[in-house]
């Protein structure tokens, strides 16, 4: 396997798993080539014997998931299939019961982890969590300064007089989402970000009971859904990417999600 | 010459009417079970029954029915089996026994086939009261039964009636006394509570099957799976498996993917050591019966380069350069071997171009908690690369299984989205 000549980058398979060439590239190539003699020597005198285990981890467990969510689920390339390194644990358990109980509706995905316990979906779930890996760069938004401001006043603020609370109420001061179960909104793509509230507002996607999201998002209008995706997919995020340990003032909507 | 016409026209007009009233009124004289009520035997006898499997929608309270059930005539959905007025509330062991062993309601109703009272028929009167107490001890849900939705006639009663008229007659398992007491609680099992035959029998075109031990396998059609042939071991056939290996796959989940995971997960992972073995050996035992192999798609040495080339970039780093697999730290297989895979070479590519698109991973059970699994690649590879990577695994590695075509994998790709 590591003898076989790299594929041409252009040619890269989405779909990246750790063989070792990964580590190998990224070497000095005078090193990198007596490593790879010398491990060539060792896997093929140990695969005429008998093949190598697979490493008994969860990254190996996960490369199930990281076809479509990207190299340790940094999100796809084409912003569909969204990040989960370093989402909080919860969240992602949440989403993963969501998929396999039908509140969530994605084929591939609820079909993919039907036969999985409950234990080894929490498992999966602190794997990815746990990942502490960069984010991509933000997308550059294409609305107008004054539609972003107002975006932004929305994010920050909500707009009490409609009942609408301010993202950063439970998405944390920065963004980032707080533990254990409220995901950050910045790193991800407008696409996946506008995909999500809409559906929310068709119940193509649902929460655990009260669903606060769902009243959110079918309180706000297409235009403000577009100004407010812009400006999240827009951010760079913080010096401290990480969720915030807890919400910091009082939930202001009953939300089944929340402690 | 006359008389005979009108006896003719009242024969032509009486025949629904006797049809259905011969389904409905068929002769039982089982007597009530004297055992003493035993809520964990009715437990453990659902659970091989996966009664909860059907009877419980995605994500949906258990056992509270209203379950999707895709078949070739249209969408059943399953009714709610807790004791509550929209379910089995008030519901007498005789009602009970009468739905398992004569596939009827407790108003007198024929039930739709997708009940498999081929096989629930061979339940005891005992096991039938076992889990009848069973049910009754189940919290009540309140989920009133959604209508069937079938086509044109399929779900008249007159219909049904005329399909139990050719393929259902009400019975009682038959101890083969050539066999030992093993085999027969194998078989009793097998075709009776687990119902192996409502997937794995060859159906015709009105979805009848040769009764409870058929077990020739087919497309399910609806779900895109194909339940492969039990009688065969190029198939599904485990007549040339260890007794420990069958016991792996009906325990621990090793190998089983899709719909056969569910029947792990919901039935077999639950037998008990004694009945373990016994349908191990029972299935073991079947007799050895080749299936037909149709003829593949027109060799292509092109789309078998194509094949092998995606080979290399998606499938070597975890199935190996030569098809051998990967086994995991306890030298179980964590990717299955290729080369010499029964999936990969079975008479249809069905199951193996649903887990290329699909992935998939064996289910998470005690004896095998944290399977390795497989991504999907339905975003990755278009029907065409499709084609060429399944004529490669198929016609590669020492198979000649035939190659498969694009549209091959599109007529399938159809088949599996219907649901």
């Amino acid at each position: 396997m590591l003898g076989g000549s790299p594929p041409p980058e252009t040619l890269k398979p989405l779909i990246d798993y750790p063989t070792g060439g990964g580590t190998l590239r990224a070497m000095p190539s005078l090193l990198r080539t007596a490593l790879a003699t010398g491990l060539l020597t060792l896997t093929g005198a140990a695969h005429a014997a008998e093949p190598v285990p697979v490493p008994d981890t969860l990254a190996q467990r996960a490369l199930a998931c990281t076809g479509c969510h990207g190299k340790e689920g940094r999100a796809a390339p084409d912003g569909y299939y969204p990040r989960l390194a370093g989402k909080p644990a919860g969240y992602l358990y949440n989403q993963l019961l969501n998929f396999r109980d039908g509140r969530r509706d994605y084929g591939l995905m609820s079909e993919l982890i039907a036969p999985l316990s409950d234990a080894y979906l929490k498992e999966l779930a602190g794997h990815f969590a746990s990942l502490d890996l960069p984010y991509p760069p933000p997308q550059p938004p294409t609305l107008a300064a004054p539609e972003l401001a107002r975006a932004e006043a929305l994010v920050r603020n909500g707009e009490p007089a409609r009942k609408l609370p301010a993202c950063i109420a439970c998405h944390g001061e920065r963004l980032t989402g707080s533990q254990p179960a409220v995901p950050g909104l910045l790193g991800l793509s407008r696409d996946y970000l506008n995909g999500q509230l809409g559906a929310w507002r068709s119940g193509q996607r649902r929460a655990q009971a009260p669903d606060c999201m769902e009243k959110i998002a079918r309180a706000l209008t297409d235009a403000e859904i577009n100004a407010v995706t812009q400006f999240l997919a827009g951010q760079p995020l913080p010096a401290d990417p990480h969720p915030a340990a807890a919400l910091a003032t009082p939930a202001p909507m009953r939300c089944g999600v929340l402690p | 010459m006359k008389r005979w016409l009108i006896a003719a026209v009242i024969a032509v007009l009486a025949a629904p009417w006797a049809l259905l009233a011969w389904q409905r009124h068929l002769p039982d004289a089982t007597p009530p079970s004297t055992a003493p009520v035993d809520l964990k035997r009715g437990a453990y006898l659902a659970a091989i029954g996966n009664c909860a499997g059907c009877h419980t929608a995605r994500g949906g309270e258990r056992l509270a029915g209203g379950r999707a059930i895709p078949t070739p005539f249209g969408t059943v959905f399953s009714p709610n089996l807790t004791p509550d007025a929209t379910g089995l509330g008030g519901w007498s062991a005789d009602d009970f026994w009468r739905a398992l062993h004569l596939g009827q309601s407790r108003d007198g109703r024929l039930l739709v086939p997708a009940h498999p009272v081929t096989n629930t028929t061979l339940v005891t009167r005992e096991d039938a009261d076992a889990l009848h107490a069973w049910l009754q001890a189940q919290p009540p849900v309140s989920a009133p039964h959604r209508e069937h939705q079938l086509r044109g006639l399929y779900g008249s009663q007159l219909a049904i009636a005329a399909w139990r008229a050719l393929y259902f007659r009400p019975g009682a398992y038959q101890p083969d006394p050539a066999h030992d007491s093993g085999w027969n609680r194998g078989a009793y099992l097998s075709q009776g509570l687990a119902h192996c035959s409502a997937c794995h029998a060859g159906r015709d075109a009105l979805g009848g099957d040769r009764g409870a031990a058929d077990f020739r396998g087919g497309l399910l059609a609806g779900i895109g799976w194909v339940a492969p042939s039990l009688l065969d071991p190029l198939e599904a056939g485990v007549q040339r498996w260890s007794a420990d290996a069958v016991k792996r796959l009906l325990r621990d989940g090793h190998g089983a993917h899709g719909p056969m995971a569910e029947v792990v997960l919901g039935s077999t992972a639950a037998l008990d050591d004694a009945d373990l073995a016994a349908m191990t050996a029972y299935l073991r035992a079947l007799p050895e019966q080749a299936v037909a192999r149709p003829e593949g798609a027109e060799p292509s040495p092109r789309r078998r380069e194509r094949g092998a080339s995606l080979y290399r970039d998606h499938c070597a780093a975890c199935h190996g350069a030569n098809g051998e697999g990967r086994p995991d730290a306890s030298g179980a297989p964590a990717y299955p071997a290729l080369a010499g895979s029964r999936t990969v070479a079975q008479a249809s590519a069905a199951n193996l171009i649903r887990l290329i698109e699909r992935g998939g991973f064996a289910p998470a059970t005690p004896g095998h908690p944290r399977p390795y699994g497989m991504p999907p690649f339905a975003g990755v590879l278009a029907a065409d690369d499709l084609a060429a990577l399944a004529s490669h695994l198929r016609e590669g590695f020492g198979h000649h299984a035939g190659e498969v075509d694009t549209v091959e994998v599109l007529r399938l790709r159809a088949a599996a989205s219907a649901r």
